[in-house]
């Protein structure tokens, strides 16, 4: 009975989705529908990086990196498979539908692979070395891809069709993956492994003696955040023409982390509301754009002495409305 | 043969400015636990203000006139922008890194990593993005030994590193400052109750590793030319590679992870590829991460609650 009640709902959903999709579409601009669509895009790095960052609390500043593999992998994939695919169910909707899919699905494992192969070594000892290390990941693989003459080398990777990328990415598939991303990470944060990764945030040492397998849950949960980064990266590939190595750059990476701490580390709603945030504020912005990461280092700074916990601290929106306490212990108190 | 031997020569010089500016994290990491990603920044700025510095005291004319810069000038260079880095590390630890020392140590990871791209982007505002030629304080002068070529620069780069590290090591190991430095990076809270002020030894021990990534900036221009406001950034970044690999929190330690490093980068260049000279330097960190992540001179440390 449950299955069924849940199927209809993500039946409803999805119909929901498709309808304010025709609905944006007919009111908005193309200009207006980009950052619509962009904002839904930061919405899933924002919630797959808040669950290494919030969640678990180790530290990765190159989460680029892995938007990057996982752009790189759609792509290619969606174009080798478009010739055979096309042969056998013909060209129309759904077999772009397919295509579209499986190559997102397999940009995300690529860029879950690479989050294994960087999280490994770094995630065995103390959340600092992670930082350094996924800063050092973001460099190579842009170093990488700027190489790599198959992906097109430093002018970037346009498929093999003279008019780039096919462009897939609409209103309707951007949201679908945000209901999917932002429905597993919150049902994740709040089951069993949730609470330890949790727990893994306010005291690893305890976390440890309480029998918790720190470091496989600490790697899972940074693969979990790299394959959603690839994701947004697949997503994002195919709303534009190509995919270039600039895309990716460092600054990337700290937009995707300006939108976890402005919403408050921890916080699911709050990485929701950061990277809608961010997404606007960077079309506001556009005119300063030589003093734009100026303004996000000094407001990274100014949040964390003031106030470090960012607008929701580690409470989700809901919980607040409801006025119930929160279900996730609040920030940890001082420690030594 | 020879090209080995000049691939080491150069591998030195290079390492041994990594060296210099890993001291600097090395030093901070030893007393608050914090990688300070403004270090990189810090060394950015000491190169520019030597950069104008060298400007200030002329350097164009005794160019122009092909004469070369005094060598009592050139030290001044050195001590203006020595001295201007300490004030900017003393200033970075006041005003970003004080009010968030308590914190969960999360908080003032974010605040270092907000301070650099602040400086990274002020730089580029200051001092415009593109690159500049770095003024020639020094003439070179190349000679040749045993087929191998030798730089007066290579060779300055060198002794400058050596006589700072030799200073460094003194300072720590005998001045009453440096006992207290290493009190405090072996228990900041005993050393409290000791009655050492360490928000004394906190702002000296900035000022000190900010003044060795100056000098590190100003060697590095010379080495390389150019200068520009993201230069932090890779060499930043591969100082605290160096760090890592000699033990992070340890002096010694810094110095041979600095020199490695830099003959790491330049075997690769010459015998690999140039364009692999920069991922040679996260292989590495990744590897001493797996194998022996305490480092080469490190002491392991038990995790205590």
């Amino acid at each position: 009975m449950r299955a069924v009640v849940r199927v209809a709902i993500a039946a409803a959903v999805l119909l929901a989705i498709y309808g304010l999709r025709l609905g944006v579409e007919a009111a908005f601009t193309e200009y207006v529908q980009r950052i619509v669509l962009l904002a839904g895009i930061n919405v899933i790095l924002a919630v797959g990086l808040n669950l290494i960052n919030g969640t678990t609390g180790q530290f990765s500043i190159g989460h680029a990196g892995f938007m990057a593999v996982g752009a790189y992998g759609a792509a290619y994939v969606g174009v080798k498979l478009a010739g055979p695919l096309h042969g056998t169910l013909g060209s129309g909707a759904v077999t772009d539908a397919v295509i579209f899919n499986v190559a997102l699905l397999a940009g995300a494992l690529f860029a879950g692979i690479s989050g294994l192969i960087v999280g490994m070594p770094s995630l065995r000892l103390r959340g600092d070395y992670l930082a350094v290390v996924t800063l050092g990941f973001g460099e190579i693989i842009r170093i990488l891809f700027n190489n790599a003459t198959f992906l097109g080398s430093a002018t970037g990777y346009f498929g093999d069709d003279p008019s780039g990328l096919p462009s897939y990415t609409n209103f309707f598939w951007v949201f679908a993956w945000v209901v999917i991303i932002v429905v597993a990470i919150h049902n994740l944060t709040f089951s069993q492994t949730g609470r330890s990764l949790t727990a893994i945030r306010e005291d690893e040492i305890a976390a440890e003696a309480m029998a918790t397998p720190t470091t496989r849950l600490k790697v899972t949960a940074f693969a979990i955040s790299a394959a959603t980064a690839g994701i947004a990266g697949g997503l994002f590939a195919h709303m534009q023409a190509g995919v270039r190595p600039e895309d990716f750059r460092f600054e990337k990476s700290i937009d995707m982390i300006v939108m976890i701490i402005v919403g408050g580390l921890g916080s699911i709603s709050g990485a929701i509301l950061g990277g809608i945030f961010v997404a606007v504020s960077l079309e506001l912005m556009r005119d300063l754009q030589q003093y734009r990461l100026v303004l996000y280092a000094l407001l990274l700074i100014v949040i964390m002495i003031v106030r470090p916990q960012g607008m929701l601290g580690t409470r989700e929106l809901h919980h607040l409305l409801r006025r119930k306490k929160p279900a996730t212990p609040a920030v940890p108190a001082e420690r030594a | 043969m020879t090209q080995l031997l000049q691939q080491i020569i150069n591998g030195l010089s290079l390492g041994s400015i990594y060296a210099l500016i890993a001291l600097g994290y090395t030093m901070v990491y030893g007393i608050l636990k914090l990688i300070n990603f403004a270090h990189g920044e810090v060394f950015m700025v000491g190169a520019y203000t030597g950069f104008y510095a060298a400007s200030a005291l002329g350097v164009a004319g005794f160019e122009a006139r092909n004469q070369a810069f005094p060598l009592y000038l050139a030290l001044l260079v050195l001590v203006i922008a020595m001295a201007a880095a300490a004030v900017l590390g003393v200033a970075i630890e006041f005003f970003a890194y004080r009010p968030v020392r308590s914190a969960p140590r999360l908080t003032p990871l974010i605040t270092a990593i907000g301070v650099s791209l602040f400086l990274q982007n002020a730089g580029m505002l200051l001092f415009s993005p593109n690159p500049q030629r770095y003024p020639a304080i020094l003439s070179e002068v190349r000679f040749e030994l045993f087929g191998v070529i030798v730089t007066n620069i290579k060779l300055t780069i060198f002794a400058v590193a050596l006589c700072l590290m030799l200073a460094l090591h003194f300072f720590v190991q005998k001045s009453w400052t440096g006992r207290a430095m290493r009190a405090l990076s072996f228990n900041i809270d005993a050393a409290k109750l000791m009655g050492i002020d360490t928000n004394r030894v906190i702002r000296a021990t900035f000022a000190i590793g900010s003044a060795l990534a100056a000098a590190g900036g100003i060697l590095f221009g010379l080495d390389q030319i150019t200068i520009n406001p993201l230069m932090g950034v890779l060499t930043g970044l591969k100082a605290f590679v160096a760090a890592v690999l000699g033990g992070i929190g340890s002096i010694p330690g810094a110095v041979v992870g600095g020199l490695l490093i830099g003959l790491a980068e330049q075997l690769t260049a010459g015998y690999l590829s140039p364009e692999y000279r920069d991922a040679i330097t996260f292989v590495i960190l990744i590897l001493i991460l797996l194998l022996k992540p305490e480092g080469l001179l490190g002491i392991v440390r038990v995790e205590k609650v």
